[in-house]
């Protein structure tokens, strides 16, 4: 049993706490019935339900790598115990090898060979100028053995796997459904009896209602769409144990280990910005529109002002002086993790308060449209107080607006994320992100051979994302929205 | 005074509290939030400086002086001599003090104003007309596979990094197929060939996401009274979209990107950074790097300035566009 200590970093307790909100608005969804009618929609949606099937993906991987822990180092038994200074998370050992198992240099994907010449000693031939093999990926292999012939098996195999796991996925979903449609059914005062099914026949019966959409949760999308990422998924596992699947970067880490880091911080940025924007867009938004008068004065001016400052600018000016901050105050980090953590809220934090105003202009104006309604007016004159009628009234109304604009958001964020990283205002150049992964490999295009994967992975991770992401919103907007159909 | 004019006038004075708090908000974060000490320190290297290198270093620069009130100065001196006032206030007047290289940073930004211009206007003025040309097919065959499948290429391109975009045509365009050089700028009718590439890709890398906005806002004015009126006296549709809809659909267009226009000098920071253009979006990349503070803040106060003067030239479009909004 391995010794270990638990590190909560700050951005892992906003995570947690963005997944119990998320919870909790859940749990608020499932009691108000328009709200939840909008979300049946959003199920119902095809393309909706297939993108959000690759986010939980992208989530899942994120919260993984949100559970922190430093390892003990070996020492005395008896004596004070010691821990590593690398902060390690779930994911980082669950990867195992793929962290630890560094090249020299760069190496192109399934290579066994590095990506330059060195000087080697060969018994009998003295020195020679030669590509020298890896010490990691692909040395099962014999001389004789191609990488393509056993990669091409090992993948083969993981494809069986993976098409059983999603075979028996299927049926278990296509059971439950069926299951689930039977007691619905039995409820009703007109219940037929219940067929008699050859076992066969009550697999693929349902198995087939499931395929042809005739259920009310988009069912056949989400399991294709599953079936596609384990298809892509187990192979790549399975293949990461023996080779660079994506190759290796200049200091020879496994690209593919990178691009799984790199979700955690597309997802912070993506999410917790969003704790920032929420409270003042919403309390600034309905303060401005509700009571009017030097409290809208003020609120406008306030978002004019901070509207007005190029946004990328008040962010280099601000990453600057948190760097200062941070440079100035070393004592205050135990570990580099926890320092490159620090400015990764940070620059949450400035792109919420950045991003606040255009949702915040928004609420504003919608409600002063909702305070003149009729309804409103009756609750004043039975003297509800304004608190009273902000909660009840106002709020409610105003839901799928900020949940269509936060969704919107996240994808901008993330592709933000990328483009301050590059300019150097991003997250701390320590912390592997879509962005560093970019700023580091760019100039690469410019060698011979070309070195193209740790660029076309970092941008393939994020197109998905941003894709999954923008066609998400695309579904919660016709839901909750279906006027822009 | 005809009502424009006053108009005009009020919206300018409007702007000057604004640009006092952006003013405001600059010098908190550059001057309160951390003192010129720990700026020192992280020009000269955080470790091991000596006291008087900092106090050098501040001394050379002007910022030994008091943040808002120097008691020690006589008469206007105890308002004058201080930092906010020096560093602050006289960026009003256009005097933004000097680099860290020593150089005038007004006259710099002046000198970088035309590479800016010559990429951004020229991209701003095809991407908008390309951006329609496309939204008003999409919006003429709406419906139909056309339909469908260009606003899925619109998602699609929304998605991708504009860096891919950048990243991909150098390496395309100017490795691969040599047709224009990579990166860099020339005087005088040479130029256009270090222009060609970056207006193209910043063409393409913004036509999705406004493509698909003003789809939306020319399906907005199809469903229009006046359009059935028009379909009712037997107009032909292609008459009906290029005469009544592309018209009235270009005046929310039109006013949504006046606000744009002025902080077309500030340039954009990725494309001038990775083809080489000597504009206002690389001395602010540079400025970064070299954590240059004295740029920082003028940029952000000039941005801030273009950005007011934007938002007072579509209020007043808007005025222009329809007489029924009155000057009020």
């Amino acid at each position: 049993m391995m010794d270990f200590q638990i590190v909560v970093l700050w951005s892992d307790v906003l995570v947690w706490l963005l997944l119990a909100a998320g919870i909790g608005l859940a749990a608020l969804i499932a009691g108000n019935p328009p709200l939840l009618a909008a979300w049946r929609r959003i199920g119902a949606n095809r393309v909706g339900m297939a993108a959000a099937t690759v986010l939980l993906v992208f989530v899942a991987i994120g919260f993984l790598d949100s559970l922190h822990y430093r390892a003990a180092l070996p020492g005395e038994p008896g004596a004070q115990k010691q821990y590593a200074v690398t902060v390690l998370s779930l994911l980082d050992a669950l990867a195992g090898p793929l962290r630890t198992e560094n090249e020299k240099t760069y190496s192109a994907p399934f290579a066994t060979r590095l990506y330059a010449k060195e000087t080697l000693e060969v018994p009998g031939l003295g020195t020679v100028r030669e590509f020298p093999r890896l010490q990691h990926g692909g040395k099962h292999l014999g001389d004789d053995e191609t990488v393509a012939a056993d990669a091409g098996l090992t993948a083969l195999r993981y494809a069986i796997l993976a098409g059983l796991i999603w075979l028996a996925l299927a049926v278990g979903v296509a059971l439950a459904e069926d299951r689930r449609r039977r007691t619905e059914d039995s409820q009703l005062p007109a219940a037929k009896p219940p067929q008699i099914d050859s076992p066969l026949s009550s697999v693929l019966r349902p198995l087939n209602r499931l395929w042809r959409g005739e259920t009310a949760f988009a069912w056949n999308a989400v399991l294709l769409t599953l079936l596609a990422l384990l298809l892509v998924a187990l192979p790549l596992f399975g293949l990461s144990g023996q080779y660079h699947v994506f190759g290796t970067d200049k200091i020879g880490q496994d690209v593919f280990y990178q691009t799984l880091k790199s979700v955690r911080v597309a997802l912070i940025i993506g999410l917790v910005t969003t704790l920032v924007t929420l409270p003042l867009a919403v309390l600034l938004g309905i303060a401005a529109g509700f009571f009017r008068g030097w409290v809208d004065d003020l609120i406008q001016y306030l978002y004019t002002v901070l509207n007005s400052i190029p946004g990328v600018l008040l962010i280099a000016a601000a990453v600057l002086m948190i760097q200062v901050l941070i440079d100035t105050h070393q004592e205050w980090f135990a570990t580099a993790a926890e320092r490159a953590d620090l400015r990764l809220l940070a620059l949450c934090f400035i792109l919420g308060i950045t991003g606040w105003t255009s949702l915040c202009r928004l609420l504003r104006g919608e409600t002063l449209k909702l305070r003149e309604l009729e309804y409103i007016q009756a609750a004043t004159a039975f003297g509800a107080s304004s608190w009273r009628i902000i909660r009840r009234h106002i709020l409610p109304n105003l839901m799928h607006l900020i949940i269509i604009s936060l969704v919107m958001d996240f994808s901008g964020l993330v592709l933000a994320e990328a483009v301050l990283s590059y300019i150097g205002i991003g997250v701390d150049p320590t912390m592997t992100s879509f962005g560093t992964m970019i700023n580091n490999a760019r100039m690469e295009l410019g060698r011979e051979p070309v070195v193209w994967w740790s660029l076309t992975a970092a941008f393939a991770a994020m197109f998905t994302l941003v894709l999954a992401a923008n066609l998400f919103a695309d579904a919660v907007r016709d839901g909750f929205d279906p006027r822009t159909l | 005074m005809p009502p424009m004019f006053a108009y005009i006038v009020r919206r300018l004075l409007y702007a000057i509290p604004v640009l006092i708090g952006v003013n405001l908000i600059t010098f908190a974060l550059f001057f309160i939030v951390n003192t010129p000490d720990d700026m020192a320190r992280m020009q000269l290297g955080v470790k091991r400086v000596t006291a008087e290198a900092i106090s050098q270093w501040k001394s050379e620069r002007g910022y030994d002086k008091p943040l808002f009130i120097n008691a020690e100065a006589a008469g206007a001196g105890v308002l004058t001599e201080t930092i906010f006032f020096e560093k602050s206030a006289r960026m009003f007047i256009g005097d933004f003090g000097q680099a860290e290289d020593g150089r005038d940073i007004a006259r710099e930004m002046r000198t970088r104003m035309g590479p800016s211009l010559a990429i951004a206007l020229p991209t701003f003025l095809l991407g908008l007309f390309v951006a329609v040309t496309c939204a008003l097919t999409l919006a003429f065959f709406r419906g139909t596979a056309l339909d469908v499948w260009g606003v899925v290429l619109c998602v699609a391109a929304m998605s991708i990094s504009m860096m891919f975009y950048i990243i991909g045509g150098q390496y395309l365009v100017g490795k691969m197929w040599r047709l224009v050089p990579i990166s860099g700028f020339g005087d005088g009718l040479d130029a256009w060939r270090f222009l060609v590439l970056p207006v193209v890709i910043g063409v393409i890398g913004g036509i999705g996401a406004s493509t698909r906005w003003y789809r939306t806002i020319f399906l907005e004015e199809v469903a229009r009274d006046y359009v059935r009126t028009a379909r009712a006296k037997g107009l032909p549709e292609t008459l009906i979209f290029f005469r009544h809809i592309l018209k009235n659909a270009l005046i929310p267009i039109l006013t949504g990107v006046v606000v744009v226009i002025p902080t077309l000098f500030m340039g954009s920071l990725l494309t001038e950074s990775f083809f080489g253009i000597p504009g206002l979006g690389s001395y602010t990349i540079d400025a970064i790097n070299a954590q240059d503070f004295a740029v920082v803040r003028s940029m952000v106060f000039v941005g801030s300035a273009l950005y007011i003067v934007g938002l007072i030239l579509t209020d007043i479009s808007y005025t222009l566009v329809d007489p029924r909004i009155r000057f009020q």
